[in-house]
């Protein structure tokens, strides 16, 4: 049986999350489209928030701590990551931009990616579309069409009447999970002290290595 | 094994008084150090390269004569020399002057710098560090070897029939160790050339080095110069010692939380855990520079930066007092032990000219009369130069010709 790992990022700042939850019901349906077609799931989640010291530290010293190495080697050798942020100020949250910044820029590349973001209104939607995305198309990544918004009334009755939040992740989840289920990226993944230019090679003037 | 002392010149304010030394009163500081270095029984000082402030070491060589004619045992080095922004034809010129004037006891280790804007002041592209660094060692490398070259590349003006003076003591290049943090193809630049490699170890986590020592000890056997075991490897460390552990954890933590590179990030505690950095008593320190080898192997320099971040020049002749005293004794006897016999010691001056010449007498490089030019007539010098090394496993894979390494 074939297995595909699934990574979580989800942004939130507080206990319980919003985005977390909007996060949970990615993975959820994400993972059961895929065991619908034979396919094993291993999710590993991240809060953000549990690494906050960890980020600013990497951004200053330039070495991530082991548990956020933890975190970047599993997002490195992912089949899929699905990230959550919150909507601050008309775009991702500071914290979410800054674990982006400490991920390898060629970390992402071939990685299928379900967006997710929460905010207080839904004028906020289209910051997925003018603000995330760019990041993931930047780094090579392989962001899905549908992008999933959840507002504060989504959450409630007041939500929106034409496709409901459950709907749309559903939606996201289905581009995603077509995504995943081809690809073989966490067997390809590239070791960053693996020499790939010996001295012939970089000198210009060898041949034969 | 070596042990010694690196700088990087730093002139930082003292977190504990507010103070801040003057360039002068910090250079003369870093004299003393060195000499002490030496009065206490280390064997290496090396001496890093800034061109801005609050730095003041901007030439090494011109430092380094200096201590050489202080001292007669110390070993002098550099952390680092800058490959990219410094013109091979002066490096090769300056450290062959330096190892005539300290007798033989200079080598240097090259870098690439990470400082951004230094690179523009001289010309040059921090994007292209790399492929600098790769031409412009292949061309010093050139100028120590071969009394007349003949050269082009990219990154420098060509040189037709150009003479690198003076040559090289007793004809033998010193020895260069290179140094990086994480990119392989330094290792394999240090490997190819059966030259060292220096982990600076302090600012990263142990894995980082380990993989680095690893790979550059697999291309070391790979390009022909002994096993992986017998490469030539360097460490940095860090320390603050006091006899009772409590009390340097206390005295160190106001220069640690407001030192430059890592002030103001992660705490003492979780900086210690996570990189070499070793706060405590001397026992402390011996028990975790022993740990080094389990996972670089029997190695052969080790470095300790102790007198950076503000400290001042007091705590830092304590420091070295108790290197000397009660670390580097016990550090000697315990690394000798169990350390196959096929491992060598770090190249000195007089292990290569035994190397290059074994018995016989080493070249002593004489002139002819000048005749304004090296193109006509063959040698500018009455004898030839040393016999390239032996060992090198370039063979079949060298298409150039005429290039002796």
């Amino acid at each position: 049986m074939t297995t595909r790992k699934l990574v979580v990022i989800s942004s939130g700042l507080s206990t319980p999350s919003s985005s977390r939850q909007l996060a949970d019901r990615l993975l959820a349906d994400s993972a059961s489209l895929l065991q619908e077609r034979g396919v094993e799931v291993e999710a590993q989640v991240f809060e953000l928030r549990d690494l906050a010291h960890d980020i600013t530290n990497h951004l200053l010293m330039g070495f991530a701590p082991p548990k956020l190495q933890d975190a970047l080697d599993a997002v490195a050798s992912a089949d899929g990551l699905i990230v959550v942020t919150p909507i601050f100020t008309t775009s991702y949250a500071g914290l979410f931009k800054s674990f982006i910044d400490v991920i390898d820029p060629q970390a992402l590349t071939d990685l299928p990616v379900l967006i997710g973001a929460t905010g207080g209104t839904p004028r906020h939607s289209l910051a997925i579309d003018y603000a995330i995305r760019p990041l993931f198309t930047y780094l090579h990544a392989i962001p899905v069409t549908t992008g999933v918004f959840a507002a504060t009334s989504d959450w409630g009755g007041g939500g929106d009447g034409v496709r409901s939040l459950p709907d749309r992740i559903f939606r996201g989840a289905t581009e995603f999970a077509d995504l995943v289920g081809r690809t073989d990226r966490s067997a390809l993944v590239g070791d960053p002290f693996a020499l790939d230019r010996p001295m012939g090679h970089l000198l210009g003037g060898l041949a034969g290595e | 094994m070596q042990f010694g002392i690196f700088t990087v010149s730093d002139i930082t304010q003292d977190p504990t008084t507010g103070r801040t030394p003057s360039e002068a009163e910090r250079i003369q500081a870093t004299l003393t150090i060195a000499k002490h270095a030496e009065e206490v029984g280390l064997d290496v000082f090396a001496l890093g390269e800034h061109h801005n402030p609050p730095f003041w070491s901007s030439s090494p060589t011109t430092t380094l004569a200096y201590i050489a004619g202080q001292t007669s045992t110390l070993q002098l080095s550099t952390a680092t020399t800058l490959i990219t922004t410094n013109d091979p034809v002066k490096l090769a010129e300056d450290y062959a002057m330096l190892q005539h004037v300290s007798g033989g006891r200079a080598d240097l280790m090259l870098g690439r710098g990470n400082t951004g804007p230094v690179y523009p002041w001289f010309g040059k592209d921090i994007r292209q560090g790399l492929p600098i660094a790769i031409e412009s060692y292949e061309l010093l490398h050139r100028l120590w070897r071969e009394d007349v070259v003949d050269w082009e590349g990219k990154f420098r003006t060509p040189l037709q029939g150009f003479t690198a003076t003076p040559r090289p003591l007793d004809g033998v290049p010193p020895f260069v160790w290179h140094g990086s943090i994480r990119t392989p193809e330094v290792a394999e630049q240090a490997a190819f050339y059966g030259d060292g490699f220096f982990a600076n170890h302090i600012f990263w986590p142990a894995y980082h080095t380990q993989r680095m020592i690893a790979l550059y000890r697999q291309r070391y056997e790979h390009h022909g110069h002994g096993t992986a075991a017998q490469a030539i490897v360097g460490l940095g460390g860090q320390v603050f010692m006091r006899k009772n552990s409590q009390d340097a954890v206390n005295e160190f933590r106001p220069y640690f939380d407001n030192a430059p590179v890592y002030g103001h990030g992660p705490s003492m505690e979780e900086f210690t855990q996570q990189t070499p950095l070793t706060v405590g008593s001397p026992q402390e320190v011996i028990d975790r520079t022993l740990g080094f080898r389990d996972y670089v192997g029997d190695y052969q320099r080790q470095m300790w930066l102790i007198d950076h971040a503000g400290l001042p020049l007091k705590t830092v002749l304590e420091q070295l007092d108790l290197l000397g005293e009660e670390v580097v004794p016990v550090l000697r006897c315990e690394f000798a032990k169990d350390r196959p016999a096929d491992v060598p010691d770090a190249p000195t001056h007089a292990s290569l000219v035994r190397a290059a010449y074994g018995d016989d007498a080493p070249r002593q490089a004489t002139p002819n009369a000048n005749r304004g030019d090296n193109l006509t007539l063959g040698s500018p010098y009455q004898d030839a130069p040393a016999p390239a090394a032996t060992g090198s496993a370039f063979g079949p894979a060298a298409t150039r010709k005429a290039v002796v390494r």
